[in-house]
């Protein structure tokens, strides 16, 4: 009767232990081990921390958390709830990711596969650069620039395109969302245009080959071979782009309306997320304040945990077709 | 329909580097011709200028003049993207769309012309299979993707792509080398079966399978580490594999070298 050797799949058998042990496998062992452990731990600890803070002033609320629109933790009878925080992340990060994300797919073809070498080289430096501005800066060209700017565009769009419902209203103001939204989405426009660079540089040469040989042209070779190769790799730089449109703080806090109202009027003067909610109310906020104001991170987080599990099952959905044999 | 191809002292470079120098020849419509050589004599280059594919790669250029009956492949006029049109290429690495479906991997082509309908679709599909020989093996699963199929069924598969646009010439750059000898022997079938209809120009590294699969053979070789590869001399193939005119060409089908 032979036992059959155990293997991992795929790897060396670790069922037994190799018979000569090099010095050194212990300590590192029990390093590798640890760090993977303290990092665990580290997340439960943070995990505890915030529910803790956040439940008393959730059993203090007099209002229904996830409904409620008004905030106002702060008062004797605390009524708070995430309704409008929420949906004005949501809107926001959507409305930033939906003007980048274009803007993001071209400038990465256009330095993978348009570009001089040399022009190309430079615009991928520029690009990355771009991605390590401080948010705050750009918070400010908001500020200073961009909310007076956007008074006569926004009066534009109001009148003309009034019928869609997004640029409805009667007044027009340039601290709005959508000028939050413009400011977003050219923050995270490098994150998503430098990894989108990435994926397509990666696109296999025989795959553009085969549809060059077909008589493509350079267009339909990008098309047929290098857009369907790089959709995973965009998928998840867009994914990465709105979670950190989601969680971008200081440059919304300087420029969001802060109200709490639930609207899809991005031109008007309505509109808050949760981030710079906890931006602005975190200083001058009590206990219960404060709790309330974790509570929000928590929802925030579950958002950004909904969405990256739908990018994971929209890539997962074309799993038999994305193992590319060549 | 098939063409021929007159070539006149072709030179193809990679940037400052000569890979090909002076190459003249004639490739017969209706025929298999092969062209053998020892690795880096430039038989692979010289393949991808009929094609125009050489000067995809950054630098790469082309002098010299490739007459596809009475139109020269490199006139001024003449956009590269039509002459892949008529020339079609199959690769040494199989390589069908991953993304793609077997229907679509075929229908690629056809799509990129634009003016086919979808019944007209169908019947080019699949009659390409039939010629490919693979209909009978992927008739019940063209939805499924091509990146399924073996080693040996997606080179047809690409074969059944490079002639559903209808090509005058088809171009394969060592279709075998990387699949197994009863893949190749289908392989060697179809190349048979197609020459009635296609020119075929085959580079393999397999002499035997030169000798089996081709009317005429080109031997190329290249003096030294560096030197341009040139056409040593291009026979029928009988003549080449029995009685070559070229003392390199002797040794190089004898084993002595290469």
């Amino acid at each position: 009767m032979v036992t059959p050797l155990r293997t991992r799949e795929g790897g060396p058998a670790t069922g037994r232990p190799a018979f000569r042990r090099s010095r050194g496998e212990g300590p590192f062992r029990f390093a590798t081990t640890g760090a993977g452990i303290l990092l665990l731990a580290i997340m439960a600890a943070i995990a505890v921390f915030l529910i803790v803070k956040a439940v008393p002033a959730l059993q203090a609320n007099t209002s229904h958390f996830l409904t409620e629109k008004i905030w106002t933790p702060n008062s004797t009878k605390p009524v708070f709830g995430i309704a409008a925080l929420a949906f004005g992340t949501v809107i926001s990060s959507f409305l930033a990711l939906i003007m980048a994300l274009p803007v993001a797919i071209g400038v990465a073809l256009f330095i993978s596969h348009y570009a001089p070498r040399r022009l190309a080289g430079v615009l991928g430096y520029v690009i990355d650069l771009l991605a390590a501005v401080p948010s705050v800066v750009y918070g400010l060209w908001g500020v200073i620039f961009l909310i007076p700017f956007m008074k006569g565009p926004s009066t534009f769009l109001n009148t003309y395109f009034g019928w869609i419902p997004l640029f409805a209203g009667d007044a027009v103001y340039g601290k709005s969302i959508l000028t939050g939204s413009i400011v977003l989405g050219i923050m995270i426009l490098p994150i998503i245009a430098a990894i989108s660079r990435e994926v397509f540089l990666q696109a296999p040469t025989s795959l553009e080959e085969a549809s060059l040989a077909l008589g493509a042209t350079r267009w339909e070779m990008i098309r047929m071979s290098v857009l369907p190769f790089g959709r995973p790799g965009v998928i998840s730089a867009a994914m990465l782009g709105l979670g950190r449109a989601m969680g971008e703080t200081i440059a919304v806090a300087l420029i969001f309306p802060a109200t709490f109202d639930i609207t899809f009027k991005v031109l008007s003067a309505n509109g808050n997320s949760i981030a710079a909610n906890i931006a602005n109310g975190f200083g001058e906020a009590t206990p219960i304040g404060q709790g309330a104001l974790i509570a929000s991170g928590l929802v925030l987080f579950v958002i950004t945990l909904v969405v990256n599990t739908a990018a994971r099952l929209i890539i997962a959905r074309r799993k038999e077709y994305s193992r590319a044999a060549a | 329909m098939a063409k021929q191809i007159e070539v006149s002292d072709l030179d193809a470079y990679y940037g400052s580097h000569k890979a090909i120098e002076g190459i003249t020849m004639t490739i017969e419509p209706r025929s298999v011709t092969a062209f053998i050589g020892p690795s880096g004599c430039g038989k692979s280059t010289f393949l991808r200028t009929l094609n125009r594919m050489h000067e995809v790669i950054p630098g790469a250029r082309v002098e010299g003049k490739i007459l596809l009956e009475d139109q020269d492949l490199y006139g001024s006029d003449i956009d590269p993207v039509s002459v892949r049109r008529t020339v079609g290429m199959v690769f040494q690495r199989p390589n069908p769309f991953p993304t793609m479906s077997i229907f679509d991997n075929v229908a690629a082509g056809l799509r990129l012309n634009g003016r086919v309908t979808k019944s007209e679709t169908q019947g080019i599909v699949e009659s390409s299979l039939k010629d490919a020989n693979l209909w009978n093996e992927v008739k019940d699963r063209l939805n499924k993707p091509g990146a399924g199929l073996s080693g040996g069924q997606q080179q047809r598969l690409c074969i059944a792509r490079a002639i559903a646009v209808n090509p005058s010439v088809l171009l394969m750059d060592e279709p075998c080398s990387a699949l197994d000898p009863i893949s190749t022997l289908a392989i060697e079938d179809l190349i048979s079966k197609l020459k009635n209809d296609y020119t075929i120009v085959i580079v393999t590294h397999n002499m035997q399978q030169a000798a089996r699969v081709s009317d005429r053979t080109a031997f190329f070789n290249l003096a030294g580490q560096g030197q341009p590869g040139k056409l040593v001399e291009m026979d029928d193939t009988s003549k080449i594999f029995t009685n070559p005119t070229q003392k390199a060409t002797e040794d190089y089908i004898t084993g002595r070298f290469g």
